[in-house]
């Protein structure tokens, strides 16, 4: 058994902590050869630029060094290789492979298969810890807690799988979730039904305006697409009404914060970035020691070790 | 007095399944290649039956089942009952019932699973035995037993 890394969802709430406290580490001192000598792949056989350079530039600082692909149209998959073999010919170089798959449940059939760890950096519709980690992250870095938060998630609740993951993540920690999205997106009755399971509070808004989101510690946003609409006449009505924009932040509590898994397209008025509530380009920062704390668990390298480090640089 | 009864003749070695719902009963004859069978085969379709209104019963001579077989069965009949004979005895008697785990047996219903696009085994696990709900191993799709398809 290797220590593939495909769901985070599984973790317990010590596991997340743990991991915290390594990416946590990690911003203290981004700059290490703590992974000398070790190759790391990236195989992205679905295009992904910023999470392959995000995955890249986490080998690269702890001295790793990468090699991989960035386009499926330059590897053998489109002759007709199975994902199967790639990965067993990439396993006989490779220390750790990070691979990024559009179909759905490619990485833990990888991880069956592969005598080197998996780091699953999204398959299709189903999982991307890596970006779950960031945001569990980012959560207990601007609020120095995860327990007991007012979490709103607003947009896309039914395709958008960060928000399906943060929200089985936050299971151990008491929050309360808010749902704003428009009816042909809203969240599935499947996670709601896990809500229930597992005792997660919840509550449905169809408004999103100040008074909505005075209590929110966290404002999670995701885009609305124009292709999830099967009714385009929906979509011009509705994609405006998820708009945040400035004057609605007039009653947030100080604490509150801004997060999206980027890019954005029109969700936030660009007004934002500048006011103190906006947190999502740290946060995508924040994926840097999210993911150096990932590469070097699956790698077997203890919190301990981390600490005791002497190959800062 | 006249019995409103089948009559067909004792099985002395063999399998009898019963309670096979009728719907059902061709999608079973396949399952088991019957019809590659030499041996005798009783088939009954639209019977009487006091708990399903209808039934089928299938009596096969000289043929027993393994575990496998019969799992691969609970698919298709999730209620069907087994008998073993030897010597005109009775001398197992169970109901088929779902397994745990399903390995190899059924297809995703998800298209852009990767046990559709790669040649693998299908894994899937049954999360709610009453109303025949499984889950896919790998994409995590929940799915009802009588919409997926054998592989």
């Amino acid at each position: 058994m290797n220590h593939s890394l495909v769901t985070i969802a599984d973790h317990s709430r010590e596991k997340i902590e743990y991991l915290i406290r390594m990416a946590q580490e990690f911003e203290l001192h981004p700059n290490r050869l703590l992974l000398q000598g070790k190759v790391v792949a990236t195989l992205f056989f679905e295009p992904s630029t910023r999470t392959r350079l995000s995955f890249e530039t986490a080998a690269n600082r702890l001295g790793a060094r990468v090699i991989g692909f960035a386009d499926p149209k330059v590897t053998s998959g489109t002759k007709g290789e199975t994902l199967k073999d790639t990965i067993m010919m990439v396993s006989n170089y490779a220390d750790v492979i990070v691979m990024r798959h559009h179909l759905e449940g490619a990485a833990l059939y990888a991880s069956e298969i592969s005598p080197v760890p998996i780091i699953n950096a999204g398959d299709g519709a189903n999982q991307h810890p890596s970006q779950t980690m960031l945001d569990l992250y980012t959560i207990y870095q601007t609020q120095g807690t995860l327990d007991n938060l007012n979490i709103y998630l607003v947009g896309d609740l039914k395709y958008g799988r960060t928000v399906h993951s943060l929200l089985t993540a936050m299971r151990h920690f008491n929050p309360t979730f808010h749902f704003i999205a428009p009816d042909e997106l809203a969240m599935p009755k499947q996670y709601k039904t896990y809500c229930h399971e597992h005792g997660i509070k919840y509550v449905e808004h169809k408004d999103f305006d100040a008074d909505v989101i005075a209590d929110a510690d966290i404002l999670y946003m995701t885009r609305v697409q124009r292709e999830r609409f099967t009714d385009l006449m929906e979509y011009e009505r509705v994609k405006d009404r998820y708009l945040l924009k400035l004057d609605m932040l007039q009653k947030a509590r100080p604490n509150m914060r801004i997060l999206h898994p980027l890019p954005r397209v029109n969700e936030i008025e660009y007004a934002i970035d500048d006011n103190p509530h906006a947190y999502y380009f740290q946060q995508a920062r924040n994926g840097l020691f999210a993911r150096q704390a990932l590469i070097c668990d699956t790698l077997g390298i203890t919190l301990e070790q981390i600490k005791n480090d002497t190959t800062i640089l | 007095m006249k019995r409103e009864q089948l009559i067909v003749s004792a099985l002395d070695h063999g399998t009898v399944l019963d309670h096979i719902p009728c719907d059902r009963l061709f999608e079973v004859i396949n399952l088991l290649h019957l019809d590659q069978m030499s041996s005798k085969v009783t088939i009954g379709f639209n019977l009487k039956s006091n708990k399903m209104g209808t039934k089928s019963i299938i009596k096969i001579a000289d043929r027993f089942f393994t575990d496998e077989e019969m799992n691969q069965l609970s698919i298709v009949a999730p209620n069907v009952t087994l008998a073993v004979i030897r010597d005109y005895e009775v001398v197992e008697k169970r109901q088929v019932c779902l397994p745990k785990d399903l390995r190899g047996l059924i297809r995703c219903n998800n298209p852009k699973c990767i046990t559709n696009n790669e040649p693998m085994a299908t894994l899937f696990h049954v999360t709610d035995k009453q109303n025949g709900i499984v889950r896919c191993h790998y994409c995590n799709h929940e799915q009802q037993i009588k919409d997926v398809k054998l592989v």
